[in-house]
This record gives structure tokens, C-alpha cells and sequence, in this order.
């Protein structure tokens, strides 16, 4: 039974991990186009390669 | 006269040096549309991001400060093939937005919280029936409540607020139940937990709030489409104003963009988006939806100009007022906030049920704990007896029961052409007896339409409706549009107040009032037999037509209405024009009942007089006059096209040009209604069952998250029937 002493705190911080990555794409704005993102996955080309540089995504559209 | 167009009131500039622009654009529905608007804007020049929301309809673009027009945009959107229009969120929807996503965050929080306890849970469970030692149990147990207290604490704030909310007013919701039943969940865990005791509910506390924040969700995502679509169509209205910025120089803004004190300039054929009077220029003005009057009023320096106007003939200069300055306006404003208060009194459904749930619950579980206590249980034994009778009893299928079913039904009312402005709207509507229409612009089409287009050659009516095209006047629009011509004809020349005319094949055509092309005679015949139509003279070299031209009821007018007669459902009409127009809408319909001439004042006073006699009112109306009888019936829609006023206050808005969307949400939220009491009985039977079970101190943790997630589940599939065969009315 020691291997609960290991086994437990893995488990939460494996189910703390999961929880952390659901608030940061939320945060993100994942979720704000779910039609949008179904479509995106099956699309042929990425629309904009060279346009879409880091700091400029959707989070960064929502700064005030 | 080209104005420059001034968007600048959308741009926001952000602080690294870009500028950010939110579109609405209309007809984006696939995939292919998507990657085609993304990469038409993003092969603009500095364009640093252009991305399409699929969901909600709407671009956003970002480009560096300075170097764009964002009118570049919409004319690059227009090569395109789509409509667009700068978009500025209001603040309810941006309200609405940020509760989704709250919600979204306490669901994903009690989800996760749930899920782990469950994982600590199931071993105790099996542990209790084989050889786990109590000190184990203890700490799977003190594992629980670390999980299950900041968990509940932070996702539980919903219920939480709303019941405190209830609380305060001395009423109760369906929050305070669940709430109650949380708490006590919780504090009766951690109570037992320190005493060692088997059995502890954190499990259930977190289950139960995950499954009601999940309803929630949907409920809230629904609502929150329903409002992106709808600010949609208002920003696709694209309303602008003419505003003077110098003394002859001119600009289009955005309709936001403009003040009280502007003066802006109403050309023929438009339509005003203000508010305000007139300071130069003569015209004649079509006030039919602001008053219902179709007939043309004379417009001169001092007259009162509203938004949803239509300027006829000549220029007029408008300087803006503030809303609440026009006397009709202050008049029906009075009445709406009138009518507005009356009307906040009704209890929903779930309220209701929540009433006689609540006492009954809590008395049984009071029972429980004076019964055992009584026949020589321990309080200890008595008191965790009785709470859990609440636990079980937590309303989780009966907080699911409503929301679920409202969120299917707007989904499905959705799809048919229906918005809901307010979520109880669905229970009202299903409960009414009479439906009360206006006449001018809900029974007929805001546009007006050719009547006599069958005795007019094609060739003719063609040609007339490229001539038409040359001309802003409505009538000769509705000529072109009732034409379908694409091709304006060159060279036309517009004589002011009189007509247009040009020449084809060395033959002079022309279009205008009957005396400009010398067709009084015809035109005095066809007026004779249709006094309320408008004509409009065409001439093309000696052969002469005129047209009629005037509103034409909706095309499935008579076949909706018929409907509502067939279902036994009373058809009134209340309209503010005139009655020979009216009688006639009335018996093309085969309306009985119908006033004509009835003044704001006077809608509500008939509303009233009908609700005294106990009858349920759907109100449908779309001026600015039929605003406070739309808040005072028991239940309004407006269509699309409505003023601002009328559609902010009605409960539902149908778009496009049928009224079929009326009829079809009428038979929606009947079928909601029964299966919101059918779901409620489900809940209530639940209860029936699971109860006896907890007074009699059998209800283990085991039963509850059992019993629990079946009720649920049973009331969501049952929830889900509501899009099936909703067509079938009633």
C-alpha cells in the first residue's frame, strides 16, 4: 500500500495538469469559435503562413 | 454627391502599435468561405491578422496603425461576394460572453474536481465492502475534501450569488435548494470525516454541480449565438448618417457616431436613422413605421423626423435630437416604461416549481430527523439522516429539467428563423390564446412591391426597371426590384420631383409621376379602383403604362394566419393607418376582428382590456407606436426589420420576409411547455423513489451518485425530443 504515497499525488497532479491546460486554452480563446476550429483541422492550407507571428494571435486581438 | 466614408469610430488602436476592427459579415457559412475571406484580407498590405469567427459570423482584422481605410476592408470583402459591416459589440452581449465563459471556467473546475473525488471515491466504496483499514479510508476521505472545498467553492459561485440574490428579496429560486443541498453535503462530509465515519458525499456535492453547470452552459452558449446573430443584422443594417462637418462639406459616418446637435442631410430615398427635426428643405416623408400610416405627410423647416423615416422627394437638412425630445417619442417611451413594469411580474415555470419544492423538501427532511431522533436514534444518526434526504432530494434533475429543454427549443427556433430575447419568453408564448398583429410592415412587407405587374409587357417592365435603377425614389426602387433589372441604362437624366428619363434606340423613355410622361388618364383609372396604391407613370416613345405600386401583404400571410384560426388560436388586427387599408388586409385574410386608426395610447388600452379578460396576448408588431403594446402583451416578436425600439423590446424577432417563423414558434413552445412539466413530473417521480430510500437511512453515497446521474441523463434525453417533430403544430 506504500505506493499510494506515490501513485495518489501523481494521479492529482496528472488531473491538476489537465485542469491548468482547460483554463489557459479557455484563457486563450480556444472555445470562441468551435464551428470555426472544427473546419480549420480538415483545411487544406494553413491560410496565412508567414502573417501569423507569435503575439499576434487571438489573444493578442482582445487586448484593450 | 460621393462622401467619404468615416469608419474610424470602430478602430481601436492597441498598444502595440496596431489597429484592431471587428467585421459582421453576412453569408459566411462553410469552410470555404472562411479560408477564402481570410485570404483575400490577409493578401492586403500590412495586414498583421485577419481571422474569421465561423460561429459567431465575424472577422477580426489588425493592421499597422496608419496604413489601412478599413472602408479597404469592406470594399475587399464586396470583391469578394460578401457583405460587410463594422461591428461594435454591446455591452449585453459583451455580458453575455463573459457569463458563458465563467461559466465554462466552474464547469471545467467542478468537472475536474468531480472526476478526481469519483477516482477516490470508487475505492472507498469497494474498500468499505472488503478489507480497507479505517486509517486509509480517512485519507481518502481528507482527500476528497481538499479537492471538493476550494473546488465547490469557486464553481459553486453561480448557485451561490443567484441564491443569496433570492434570499435578499425575500423569495426563493431554484438556487436556494441546490445550495442548501451543497453546503449541507459538504459541511456534513467534513463533519464525518473527522469522525472517521464511513461514508462522506463529497463525491455527490461536486457530481451535482458539474451536471448543473453543464446545463447552464448550454443555455447561456445558446442565448449568447442568439445575441451574436442579432448584433449581426443590427451592424448589417449598416445604418449611417450624412453628417455635415463643415458647411458644405460632408461625410458618412456610422450611425454612432453621431450627437445631438448634428445636423446631417436625408437625401431622397433614404431612410432617416436619427432622430431629429428639420431645418431646411421641403419633401414629403412616409412615417409608416413609426405611426403605421402608409400615406406620404408633407415635410418642412420644424417638422419632426424619426428614426425608420423615409425621405420621398426632396433634400431636407436634419439637426439631431436627443431621443427623448420628440413628443411622440417622449409619449411612447412614457408608455413603454409603463408597460415594462407591468409585465416583470410574471414567475417562471421553474420558480413556480421551485416554490412547492423547496418547503415540501425541507419539511421531510425535518420530519426524518424528529423521526429518528424519536424512536431512540442518536441526533448524530438523526441529523446525517436528514441531510442526506437532502442530498438526494438536490434538485439536480429539476434544475436541469427547464434549461434543458429552453436550450434545445432556441436552438431548434434558431434554425427556423427565430431569435429569443429573453430566455422565459418560450413559457409565455406556449400559454397564449390571441394573437395580435399590426398591419403595416408585420401582416405586409416593409418594401413596398408592383401590383399590376400581369398587365404590363414584359419587354416594357424591363426596360422600365433598368430606367428605375437611374432613380432613388422607393417607388421607382420598387419598380427595379419587382423588375429584377441588373443593367442600368446609360446617359439617364433626373429631373428633381418630377422623374428620370433617357433614350434607347432614338426612342425617349421615361419614368416618373403620371403628368411628367402624359399618363394622368390611366393613372386616375387605376387609382379609382385602388386608392391606397402608389403609381408611377412609364413612357416609352407614344406607348404608355402605368404602375401600381404599393405594401403587399407577406406571401404566406393568409396561409399562417389561417393556421392560427385552424389551432384555435383568436387572430386580431390593430393597425394606426387608415381604415380602408386595414378592412381590406383584413378580409384578404380572413380577419374579423380589426381597428384601424388606433394610436399607441389606444394599443395598450385594447392589449389591457384583452388581459382583464383573461386572455394570453402574442403581440407582433414592428413600429415605433407598436413599442409599449409590445412590453404590455403577455408575450411580443417582432420581425427583423422592426425599428430599434420595438425589436429591443420584444421578446422574440423573426427574420426574412414569411411569417411563417410566428406560427412555427408558437408550436415550439407548446411542445417545450409540455415537456418542461413533463421533465418536472420525471424529477418529481424521482423524488418518489429515492427519498423513502433516504428517510429510511439507506440512501450510501453509492445510491445518491447512482440516482443522481440517471435522473439527469433522463431528463436531458427527454429534453432532446423537443427538436424532433415540432413542426406538427400543437
Amino acid at each position: 500500500m506504500e505506493v499510494l504515497v506515490f501513485l495518489v499525488p501523481l494521479a492529482l497532479t496528472l488531473g491538476a495538469i489537465g485542469l491548468m491546460g482547460f483554463l489557459w486554452s479557455l484563457k486563450n480563446g480556444q472555445y470562441d469559435d468551435l464551428e470555426g476550429a472544427g473546419w480549420r483541422a480538415i483545411a487544406d492550407d494553413e491560410p496565412f503562413p508567414e502573417n501569423h507571428a507569435p503575439g499576434q494571435g487571438p489573444d493578442a486581438a482582445r487586448a484593450p | 454627391m460621393q462622401a467619404t466614408r468615416d469608419f474610424s469610430h470602430y478602430v481601436r488602436h492597441l498598444e502595440s502599435g496596431l489597429s484592431h476592427i471587428d467585421l459582421a459579415v453576412e453569408g459566411v457559412s462553410c469552410a470555404g468561405c472562411m479560408s477564402k475571406i481570410e485570404r483575400g484580407l490577409s493578401a492586403l498590405p500590412d495586414v498583421t491578422l485577419a481571422r474569421v469567427n465561423l460561429t459567431d459570423r465575424r472577422v477580426a482584422l489588425e493592421w499597422k496603425q496608419g496604413t489601412l481605410d478599413p472602408a479597404r476592408f469592406i470594399d475587399r470583402l464586396a470583391e469578394l461576394g460578401y457583405k460587410a459591416y463594422p461591428f461594435e459589440p454591446v455591452r449585453a452581449e459583451a455580458d453575455e460572453t463573459e457569463r458563458a465563459s465563467f461559466l465554462l471556467r466552474c464547469l471545467g473546475v467542478a468537472a475536474f474536481a468531480a472526476m478526481n473525488i469519483m477516482m477516490l471515491s470508487i475505492p472507498v466504496w469497494s474498500g468499505n465492502v472488503g478489507d480497507m483499514i479505517p486509517e486509509q479510508r480517512d485519507f481518502f476521505h481528507w482527500l476528497s475534501a481538499l479537492i471538493a472545498l476550494p473546488a465547490a467553492a469557486y464553481s459553486g459561485q453561480p448557485f451561490f450569488r443567484s441564491a443569496l440574490r433570492a434570499l435578499r428579496a425575500r423569495t426563493t429560486n431554484m438556487d436556494v435548494p441546490i445550495s442548501i443541498g451543497i453546503v449541507l453535503a459538504l459541511a456534513m462530509s467534513v463533519a464525518e470525516t473527522i469522525h472517521h465515519a464511513e461514508h462522506a458525499y463529497f463525491d455527490a456535492a461536486l457530481m451535482l454541480l458539474a451536471f448543473l453547470l453543464a446545463g447552464r452552459y448550454l443555455d447561456q452558449s445558446m442565448r449568447r449565438k442568439t445575441r451574436a446573430v442579432a448584433g449581426n443584422l443590427a451592424a448589417l443594417k449598416g445604418e449611417t448618417a450624412t453628417k455635415f462637418v463643415g458647411a458644405d462639406e460632408i461625410s458618412v459616418v456610422p450611425i454612432a457616431a453621431v450627437q445631438a446637435g448634428d445636423i446631417v442631410l436625408l437625401r431622397p430615398g433614404e431612410r432617416s436613422a436619427v432622430d431629429g427635426s428639420v431645418i431646411e428643405g421641403q419633401s414629403k416623408i412616409d412615417q409608416s413605421l413609426i405611426t403605421g400610416e402608409t400615406l406620404p405627410v408633407k415635410a418642412g423647416p420644424g417638422t419632426a423626423v424619426y428614426a425608420g423615416t423615409l425621405n420621398l422627394s426632396g433634400a431636407l437638412r436634419v439637426r439631431v435630437s436627443a431621443a427623448s425630445e420628440g413628443t411622440l417619442l417622449a409619449e411612447i417611451s412614457r408608455l413603454l416604461d409603463n408597460a415594462v413594469q407591468a409585465r416583470s411580474r410574471y414567475v417562471q415555470l421553474a420558480d413556480r416549481a421551485s416554490r412547492l419544492y423547496a418547503p415540501v423538501v425541507h419539511a421531510a427532511a425535518l420530519l426524518t430527523m424528529l423521526g429518528w431522533a424519536a424512536t431512540g436514534a442518536t441526533w448524530h444518526d438523526a441529523i446525517v439522516t436528514a441531510i442526506s434526504v437532502l442530498i438526494i432530494t438536490c434538485p439536480c434533475a429539476l434544475g436541469l429539467a427547464i434549461p434543458a429543454v429552453q436550450t434545445v427549443v432556441a436552438g431548434a427556433m434558431f434554425r427556423t428563423g427565430v431569435l429569443l430575447n429573453s430566455g422565459d419568453a418560450i413559457e409565455r408564448l406556449a400559454e397564449v390564446d390571441r394573437v395580435v398583429f399590426d398591419k403595416t410592415g408585420t401582416l405586409t412587407l416593409p418594401e413596398l412591391d408592383v401590383t399590376n405587374a400581369a398587365d404590363i409587357p414584359k419587354d416594357m417592365f424591363a426596360l422600365a426597371g433598368r430606367l428605375a435603377l437611374a432613380s432613388h425614389h422607393p417607388v421607382a426602387a420598387a419598380v427595379a426590384r419587382a423588375s429584377g433589372a441588373k443593367a442600368p441604362l446609360a446617359g439617364v437624366e433626373e429631373i428633381a420631383s418630377q422623374g428620370v428619363r433617357g433614350f434607347v434606340d432614338g426612342l425617349e423613355v421615361r419614368l416618373g409621376r403620371p403628368s411628367f410622361c402624359g399618363a394622368d388618364q390611366i393613372a386616375n383609372e387605376i387609382l379609382c379602383r385602388d386608392p391606397e396604391a402608389s403609381v408611377v407613370a412609364f413612357r416609352h416613345g407614344e406607348t404608355l403604362h402605368v404602375f401600381a405600386v404599393r405594401q403587399r401583404l407577406r406571401a404566406d400571410a393568409a396561409g399562417a394566419i389561417a393556421t392560427l384560426l385552424k389551432a384555435g388560436i383568436e387572430v386580431e388586427i390593430l393597425s394606426g393607418d387608415r381604415e380602408p387599408a386595414v378592412r381590406h388586409a383584413a378580409e384578404t385574410l380572413g380577419i374579423h376582428e380589426w381597428r384601424a386608426g388606433v394610436t399607441p395610447a389606444d394599443k395598450i388600452a385594447r392589449i389591457e382590456e384583452l388581459k382583464r379578460r383573461g386572455v394570453k396576448v402574442l403581440m407582433v408588431g414592428d413600429g415605433m407606436n407598436d413599442a409599449p403594446a409590445l412590453a404590455a402583451a403577455h408575450v411580443s416578436m417582432s420581425p427583423v426589420s422592426a425599428t430599434h425600439l420595438s425589436q429591443a423590446t420584444a421578446d422574440l424577432v423573426f427574420l426574412g420576409d414569411r411569417l411563417a417563423p410566428v406560427v412555427a414558434a408558437i408550436g415550439f413552445s407548446r411542445k417545450a411547455l409540455r415537456l418542461m412539466r413533463q421533465n418536472l413530473w420525471l424529477a418529481a417521480g424521482y423524488n418518489l423513489l429515492a427519498v423513502p430510500l433516504a428517510i429510511a437511512g439507506l440512501a450510501t453515497p453509492l445510491v445518491a451518485a447512482a440516482a443522481m446521474s440517471a435522473s439527469s441523463l433522463l431528463v436531458i434525453l427527454n429534453a432532446l425530443r423537443a427538436h424532433r417533430g415540432a413542426r406538427e403544430f400543437c
